[in-house]
């Protein structure tokens, strides 16, 4: 479970307030979405729950299944369950596919004090995953992310998902640049991935990812606070209204 | 031929007493080139800090007469164990026969310089500081001019057919005043193949040289791990003639090293040829002083032809890269593809890497281009990897490798490549702890 209370933050370098007391219960097993105008600092939660530098927590905690994220380094956040699919997935040249699922959750086992997979086991695992979101094995042996597609790198995202199997995952905009059959594959993917202990956090300025994984509840956010809760029903009150209507309701 | 350097009566003494240390060995059929080799030396003279070509790198431990002393010794982890090949052994530059394979290789003559040059006829010497003294121009090399009037051994290699595995030249270090200087000659007739693996850390100072002469349509690989001895300082050069339709491919990987320079002079003089160098420095000046200079001349007489140069340099706690680069595309040399791209990664604010492209081109229809980039590790692409759970120290390793993966693309050979790799993982695995 992910419980966020009252996170206030900056960024470092501006000094510039992002976040101003944001609050937010994830359960096991519920799909929580954030929808909101651009700026309102979705992406910006979504960074500071998983430690990307360049923020400074000014108030409030994070916690995941009793760990306190804001004192934990990324690797050991990972290790403890989190895991954020990135808007834009980073190209590495020269590392393969492969080796860096294997270099991950060989890591992340070992934190956990867990053995290290064996090579057949981990190649058994990564090609059955592979094959659910059609990820082929040509694919597999390229470079993280170098050339791949848009569609092609956020598949790559959700089959890191998919081996490292997070408790908590976060998905930052994971629909921008995607087609109607990429996001469809996409979607499939996580839909594939939800299950009773895990929780989903789907970061979103559309509605129409929606439509493919469907939340359980839907929390607008606006200039760093979470201004109103619902169901899936307020994602469609955004795509037919806009934010404006909300945001003037609130205020 | 030689262009001399400044003179100035300093130079003349210390080239002097230089000359006057040396050994004289030989007296075979490389007595004439050893004697042109020396008059080269004392025209030109040993270079100084002045000199345009040692700007950035300071000759002073090659000019002296003697090693410094107190170099510890390391014992290398071999390198390529698993590989099948022939090794010959050089122990501080001495040849032990004991530690070496039989010299058998099928399609290739194996002989030793020390052995051959009893006799005053040989095939050798149509090239024993013959490339060597045709690379002399336009820039002076005067180590190399010394290595071939006093080199005391090396190797002969002529290669009449598709070698079956590769030929491992093994340094060794067994005194911590060694003053190693081998010359080595290859000759590949037509249609000929060969791998040279050379490995190792040939003395507490080397000067080390390679001829290669590449008849039409052979192919040369030549792989070297330098010694991981930290106190060693090295000279060595690299002289390749290029004819029609012939390949060559040379990849450097240094680790370690208080003074490294790699000279490369590749002269392509036939069509459709190839000529690749590469290579990928790793130092971290916490172990001692690192200083490692690529300088490399790429010369194109022929047409068509394709040159790479591709330098990486992994730098960090005030080590020092330097990288001298040209390519040279003469009259005539058309359909020229020339490439040169030289980077370093500075793992923090204190390396310094040093950089000098070079392109001369007196051709109209030709393809050049260079590349120079000096850069720190990537953040966005550190925290991706460390979201994944990939701790920091591990994360910059794998960023490491990604940043010399294009130097390791230049191995044609995926096993003798990973043997690369997995030596530069050992060196970073080493900095982890």
């Amino acid at each position: 479970m992910l419980e966020i209370r009252n996170l206030q933050v900056r960024l470092e370098d501006e000094g510039k307030e992002i976040l101003k007391g944001v609050d937010l219960t994830v359960e096991p097993g519920r799909v929580h979405a954030i929808m909101g105008p651009n700026g309102s600092g979705k992406s910006t939660l979504s960074y500071v729950l998983s430690g990307r530098d360049g923020y400074e927590v000014t108030g409030g905690t994070a916690v995941l299944d009793g760990h306190d994220l804001l004192e934990m380094e990324p690797e050991e956040r990972a290790a403890a369950g989190l895991f954020l699919a990135f808007q834009y997935p980073v190209e590495i040249p020269g590392v393969g596919n492969m080796t860096f699922l294997r270099t991950a959750l060989n890591a992340q086992r070992k934190a956990r004090g867990e053995a290290e997979i064996s090579a057949g086991d981990f190649l058994k695992l990564v090609r059955e995953k592979a094959r659910a979101l059609k990820i082929d094995a040509e694919m597999l042996k390229r470079p993280v992310n170098v050339g791949f597609s848009g569609g092609e790198k956020k598949r790559n995202e959700i089959l890191q998902m998919a081996v490292l199997e997070p408790s908590m995952c976060i998905l930052d905009e994971t629909d921008s640049g995607l087609d109607v059959d990429a996001m469809r594959l996409v979607a499939d993917g996580v839909n594939a991935l939800r299950s009773e202990g895990r929780g989903f956090l789907v970061i979103t300025h559309y509605q129409r990812l929606l439509d493919h994984i469907r939340p359980d509840v839907v929390h607008i956010m606006a200039d760093g606070r979470i201004v109103k809760t619902g169901g899936p029903e307020l994602a469609l009150e955004v795509e037919q209204n806009g934010y404006a209507d909300i945001l003037a309701e609130v205020r | 031929m030689a262009a001399p350097l400044r003179k100035d009566d300093a130079r003349e003494a210390a080239t002097e007493a230089r000359i006057a240390a040396l050994g004289r060995p030989g007296g075979g059929f490389t007595a004439p080139a050893r004697t042109d080799a020396l008059a080269r030396l004392t025209a030109m003279g040993l270079p100084t800090r002045r000199d345009e070509y040692w700007r950035w790198t300071d000759p002073a431990a090659f000019n002296a007469p003697e090693p410094a002393g107190g170099a510890a010794l390391r014992v290398d982890k071999p390198i390529f164990e698993g590989r099948d090949k022939v090794r010959l052994v050089f122990v501080d530059g001495v040849f032990d026969a004991a530690a070496s394979d039989n010299p058998a290789l099928a399609g290739v003559e194996i002989e030793r310089l020390a052995v051959a040059d009893r006799a005053d006829i040989h095939w050798a010497k149509a090239l024993y500081g013959v490339l060597e003294a045709e690379g002399q121009a336009p820039v002076a090399r005067p180590f190399a001019a010394l290595n071939t009037a006093a080199a005391t051994d090396g190797l002969l290699i002529r290669v009449t057919g598709r070698a079956a595995k590769p030929l491992h030249i093994s340094y060794r270090q067994g005194s911590e005043r060694s003053d190693a200087v081998l010359h080595h000659v290859v000759r590949l007739e037509p249609g000929a193949e060969l791998t040279v693996l050379e490995t190792g850390t040939a003395g507490a100072r080397s000067n080390l040289v390679m001829e290669v002469d590449l008849g039409e349509g052979a192919r040369f690989h030549h792989l070297r791990p330098q010694g991981r001895a930290l106190d060693r300082a090295m000279i060595t050069h690299l002289f390749a003639r290029v004819a029609e339709g012939a390949l060559l491919k040379s990849f450097t990987l240094t680790a370690n090293g208080k003074l490294t320079r790699n000279e490369a002079v590749i002269r392509i003089v036939g069509d459709g040829a190839v000529a690749h160098v590469a290579g990928a420095a790793l130092g971290d000046g916490a172990d001692g002083p690192f200083l490692h200079d690529d300088t490399i001349f790429v010369t194109h007489a022929g047409v068509g032809c394709e040159s790479r140069q591709v330098f990486k340099k992994v730098l960090k706690h005030g080590a020092r890269g330097i990288f001298q680069g040209k390519i040279l595309v003469r009259p005539g040399a058309q359909k020229t593809d020339g490439y040169q791209i030289s980077q370093s990664l500075l793992l923090d604010d204190d390396s310094q890497f040093l950089a000098k492209p070079e392109l001369e081109i007196y051709a109209d229809d030709v393809k050049c281009s260079h590349g120079s980039t000096t850069g720190a590790i990537d953040e966005t692409a550190l925290f991706y990897l460390r979201s994944r759970g990939v701790p920091r120290a591990e994360a910059t390793a794998l960023l490491v490798l990604s940043f010399v993966a294009d130097a390791i693309a230049e191995i044609e050979d995926a096993d003798l490549a990973s043997d690369i790799v997995a030596r530069i993982e050992d060196w970073l695995a080493l900095r982890q702890g």
